[in-house]
């Protein structure tokens, strides 16, 4: 089919694709040559998006006169400590499939129905709670409430339900108890489920600012989103190092993403969202 | 035992953080709780369906919630059509030229709420953002993106369409990735061209994806939190206060806890109701 018609047709598909990708990123590219422009640029109406002078004077200040190391290092405990999240939505997807037991069927369903759950209902109700336990001001109270989802659960049932039995029982009958099943046959060969959401993980937990901003009393416990949040007067006076701030957050983010996008794909087409 | 070792954590923290909420909240909608109650248990009144009838005078209410019934109306067809649109064209075009584009639909879509809003208020700055000054240099008049009751509307909207496509974008690839390739080819050799292919064969194979995008994105704009949150503070004059963010207000600055969770069930009880009436309306079409 490489007719005149559909290589012609190639070309303009390929045109609009290029237009809106350039348009949805345009913000990001603004924010990231802002970060490195003189404020007095970055305050100056012009459409050259391009700094004409590079300075990194305020990539500096932010961790130098500014907290945003300590909002770094808790931003990183909060995604490890959502990272043994992880490791208990694995483990649920694997006795939801690969056991039977009583009360399998009701258990599952509840945590699938937590999944129809509005964030605004349980918000104030998981603050009572947190407050309740003297979780409030902790950087386990800020984690604790998205540390694992009903999603997740369901994908990684989804996925292990697949993995055949015979494997496991060779396993066992090799003496193997079953957290060594568990361990080191099952993570094992879940590792494209474990990619996607391990990535999925990292993003949210990176990214969360609601809990953060709720629950963290003192600058201390301040996340990367919450102390970027603190920026948000300086928008007259000295846009740079907002857009210094907001670099700091979505580029790593960005990094991770391009690193692993092939299987967030993957993953989604394994979910069975293709049928 | 070793089931519900396997099963236990996850299924605590999701009874703790998931269903004990829920009960919790429904119970609290039916006192006065507030910041002194918070203190002192002694001080908090059973006040029955008090806060429920107080909710239903509350003019605030109901325009917070016609509010978010303009952006579910408006905002639901455009984040569906676009997204399957630039789906479509990513999948049409193949090879690496759309792998690498991929990667800059998704962007916005793991962008952090505080970033997007930073970058976005400088975007949109009415001294010298980008889009004002475009629109002079084209001989336009600039636009108060974020101080008008109208142009605020359009401006959370627009930010929040922007952002949601990324990963619908990700899901309708994913389904298109599932269509086998022969019930194209064998259409191709009938004589059907690229637009008749996409529309008679490719588009109704996507209708289990369409759905789903349909109902989270329904589900997403009935929570519509982040953007004007972020944005606007709900300003000006309410226009840009949704349901969630009157829910939020009302909990967290006001401290009316017990009304705020009155407030945050009534929005429970219309996303159920919504997402039933979908569910419905869906088997009956696959019933014809």
């Amino acid at each position: 089919m490489t007719t005149k018609g559909s290589r012609g047709l190639k070309a303009l598909v390929n045109l609009a694709l290029l237009g809106g990708a350039a348009l949805t990123s345009l913000p990001f590219f603004l924010m990231v040559f802002a970060a490195v422009k003189p404020a007095q640029e970055a305050m100056t109406a012009s459409l050259n998006i391009l700094p004409k002078r590079v300075t990194f004077q305020y990539l500096g200040e932010l961790f130098g006169k500014l907290d945003f190391g300590v909002y770094l290092r808790n931003t990183m405990i909060i995604v490890l400590i959502s990272f043994l999240g992880l490791m208990f939505m694995a483990a649920d997807g694997y006795g939801f499939a690969k056991f039977r037991f009583k009360g399998r069927g009701v258990l599952f369903g509840l945590a699938l129905a937590t999944m129809m759950i509005p964030a605004q209902v349980t918000m104030i109700p998981t603050y009572l709670i947190l407050n309740r336990l003297h979780l409030t001001g902790t950087l386990v109270g800020i984690a604790l409430p998205g540390l694992v989802g009903g999603f997740g659960v369901f994908l990684f049932r989804q996925f292990m339900a697949t993995i055949p039995d015979e494997l496991l029982d060779a396993a066992r009958m090799d003496g193997a108890d079953e957290w060594r099943v568990f361990w080191s046959v099952v993570l094992p060969v879940s590792r494209p489920i474990l990619a996607v959401q391990g990535v999925l993980t990292f993003i949210g937990s990176w990214n969360s600012f609601l809990w953060p901003l709720v629950i963290a009393n003192n600058q201390s416990d301040y996340t990367l989103s919450v102390g970027l949040a603190l920026l948000n007067d300086q928008v007259a006076v000295n846009p740079s190092i907002q857009m210094s701030g907001a670099a700091v957050m979505v580029v790593p983010i960005l990094v991770v993403f391009v690193v692993f996008q092939r299987h967030i794909v993957q993953g989604f087409v394994m979910s069975g969202l293709k049928s | 035992m070793a089931p519900y070792l396997f099963v236990g954590p996850a299924v605590l923290l999701l009874v703790a953080f998931g269903v004990v909420p829920i009960l919790v909240a429904a119970g609290v909608s039916l006192t006065d709780l507030n910041i002194r109650g918070l203190g002192d248990p002694d001080r908090i009144e059973f006040v029955g369906l008090g806060n429920y009838l107080k909710l239903a005078d509350d003019p605030a209410f109901w325009s917070a919630l016609k509010v978010t019934a303009g952006f579910v109306v408006v905002g639901v067809p455009a984040i569906v059509v676009l997204s399957m649109a630039v789906a479509l064209l990513l999948h049409q075009s193949g090879g690496r030229l759309a792998r690498v584009l991929r990667s800059f639909y998704f962007m916005p879509a793991i962008m952090a709420v505080v970033a997007i809003s930073l970058v976005w208020g400088y975007l949109l700055n009415t001294q010298f953002g980008l889009a004002n000054h475009f629109l002079e240099s084209i001989g336009l008049d600039p636009i108060p993106w974020l101080s008008s009751p109208g142009w605020a509307k359009v401006s959370v909207g627009l930010v929040a369409v922007w952002r949601a496509t990324g990963l619908n974008i990700i899901i309708f690839l994913a389904a298109l990735q599932g269509i086998p390739p022969e019930y194209l080819e064998a259409a191709a050799i009938d004589g059907a061209n690229a637009w008749q292919r996409t529309v008679r064969i490719v588009i109704p194979l996507l209708r289990f994806a369409t759905f789903f995008v349909t109902i989270t994105t329904v589900i997403n704009w009935l929570q519509f939190f982040d953007e004007p949150y972020v944005l606007t503070q709900g300003g000006p004059a309410g226009a840009t206060t949704s349901i969630s963010l009157y829910i939020f207000q009302q909990g967290f600055r006001q401290n009316q806890f017990g009304f705020a969770s009155a407030g945050s069930l009534a929005l429970f009880a219309l996303i159920a109701v919504v997402t039933f009436i979908q569910l419905r309306v869906r088997r009956r079409q696959d019933d014809d």
